[in-house]
């Protein structure tokens, strides 16, 4: 997606109607989405693609947005690249074209915001809550953070450069408690597949992933992690290709809508 | 895959000079560029003055010592079973061999992380196989230091076996039947006869093996996951160096680059010419 999103840059700078059909293509987008970029602006509404790198716990609320918001929008494209938020900052400030980003803390935002490439101060639109994943019907009576630093118990955290990690290793501090993991594991949906695939007795995920996980998993709440609540930061990215669109995206994000859809996956309001 | 020349180093081409069309050059010189350039940048851009302090940190030498024990280990296992293997391929007739063949070199094509994926569904806790592991025997093998040597050798033994099998292929056999023939047994002739005949063939698919093992990252995070010390290998330290600190991961690059570089070299003398 960020390729497609790179041509679209490019080509749109070199204006070709040819290379218009063929970015119609590449970005998967309709006909006529090639309005112009942000055509907002004079009042016709959100149109082209709109790039959003975001968080990869966003992946199932954002997606059901994109859904929403070209609904609302036609002629308007959603083009998401989920991901580790510090490996999306790098992107960025590497110069990859985003036009929002959503990160799942404030630390990979402030990689972005130290260089200057956002637009005005990134907002918080949602938090996220840790909790422990289990495998169903919880085989292993975990009923507290304290029950993970059982040694028989295999535990996977996320990395402390993710986080998610960084989450965990806060509530842990708290709790006073100490885990010797298994694995420091490279993103919150790698842990947690360690549990669906019961190679795991539990990680420590977020609660908006045991929740797509469905059935899967089963969560366990755990006081410590209040003292642990990750802020989501948005902003709309400085160099943005297509600005209107963004922040018509942004919009949706933060409205009231966007609250209960992010509400429904989990997420606490900020 | 063996590493072999159809002619010897003597009578090679000249050099390319004034009569290379460009149109063969030209291409030529891009892509020695796009292969040399990636490794140019990460010389200029290394913190060469903070990169005694990044290189003298425990860390990195646990990661580097884990990476060597695990990819040479993957390497002498590989040799065990794979050169019997290609020993199977090239002298033996059985129904299906074709197919047997195409699913050995399988791993080669295969993305790794697709492999870690498989390995943990046959060996995992829960897997078919790992099971009956945990519950017989009370092994597991994800999360360990045997798992990451699992995985690289998963990842790397196809290398060898092609290798080797194409070495045999070319070996005349007839220095195994003469051998039999003077009453040797089969295993005789391998052992004495065979052996030595392709030892240069076994080590360029070694060292073929121990690199692709060295570099290993998808199968060995997905299968043995990352702690320091017991699975986190040189290329999964610089994936997550990456995130947080470019520095240390450049820093960390270039151990493996050196390390790489330093073995090639110095096979490269002592095996690779005579291949």
């Amino acid at each position: 997606m960020p390729r497609s999103a790179a041509w679209t840059r490019r080509l749109r700078r070199i204006g070709a109607p040819a290379a218009g059909a063929l970015l119609a293509l590449s970005a998967c987008s309709a006909p006529g989405s090639e309005a112009g970029p942000g055509a907002g602006a004079d009042g016709a509404g959100p149109a082209g693609t709109v790039t959003v790198f975001a968080a990869a716990s966003l992946k199932e609320s954002f997606t059901e947005l994109g859904e929403r918001f070209e609904k609302a929008h036609p002629g308007a494209r959603v083009a998401f690249n989920f991901g580790g938020s510090d490996t999306l900052a790098a992107g960025i400030a590497n110069g990859a074209p985003a036009d929002v980003f959503a990160a799942a803390g404030p630390t990979p935002m402030k990689l972005v915001t130290d260089q200057g490439l956002t637009d005005g101060a990134p907002s918080t639109f949602a938090r996220n809550r840790l909790e422990i994943a289990t495998a169903p019907g919880n085989p292993h009576r975990i009923d507290s953070l304290q029950d993970l630093a059982d040694p028989g118990l295999k535990v996977v955290l996320c990395d402390t450069t993710v986080p998610c990690g960084a989450a965990a290793r806060t509530a842990l501090t708290a709790g006073g408690v100490d885990v010797s993991p298994a694995s420091y594991e490279r993103d919150v949906k790698s842990a947690l597949t360690k549990v669906r695939l019961k190679e795991a007795d539990a990680a420590v995920v977020y609660r908006t992933d045991v929740r797509a996980a469905g059935d899967t998993v089963e969560g366990v709440e755990f006081p410590e992690a209040g003292r642990a609540v990750n802020d989501y930061p948005l902003a709309v990215l400085d160099n943005a290709p297509n600005p209107g669109a963004a922040e018509a995206f942004v919009r949706l994000v933060t409205s009231a809508e966007g609250r209960k859809v992010l509400g429904e996956a989990g997420f606490l309001a900020p | 895959m063996s590493i072999r020349r159809a002619t010897p180093r003597k009578t090679r081409p000249r050099a390319p000079g004034r009569g290379v069309p460009p149109a063969l050059l030209l291409p030529a010189l891009l892509g020695l560029a796009f292969l040399l350039v990636p490794l140019l940048a990460l010389l200029l851009r290394a913190p060469w003055r903070s990169l005694p302090e990044q290189l003298t940190s425990p860390q990195v030498w646990e990661a580097l010592r884990l990476s060597l024990v695990c990819a040479t280990t993957a390497t002498a296992l590989s040799l065990v079973v794979g050169v019997p293997l290609a020993w199977l391929l090239a002298r033996t007739d059985f129904p299906g061999r074709g197919l047997v063949r195409a699913l050995v070199t399988l791993p080669l094509v295969l993305p790794p992380v697709v492999g870690g994926v498989a390995l943990l569904l046959a060996l995992g806790r829960n897997g078919v196989v790992g099971q009956w592991l945990d519950a017989w025997f009370g092994i597991t093998l994800p999360f360990t230091t045997t798992g990451v040597v699992l995985a690289e050798t998963f990842v790397a033994m196809p290398f060898l076996v092609i290798s080797v099998e194409g070495t045999l292929r070319a070996a005349d056999p007839r220095y195994e039947e003469a051998a039999t023939t003077l009453g040797a047994s089969r295993f005789t002739a391998f052992r004495r006869v065979t052996l030595p005949l392709i030892a240069p063939g076994v080590a360029a698919g070694a060292v073929l093996a121990w690199a692709r093992a060295l570099g290993e990252f998808g199968a060995t995070i997905t299968f043995a996951g990352n702690f320091p010390g017991r699975t986190q290998t040189m290329p999964l330290a610089v994936y997550l160096a990456l995130q947080s600190d470019p520095a240390a991961a450049i820093a960390l690059s270039l151990v493996l680059l050196a390390v790489s570089i330093a073995v090639l070299a110095g096979l490269r003398d002592r095996w690779m010419r005579a291949v």
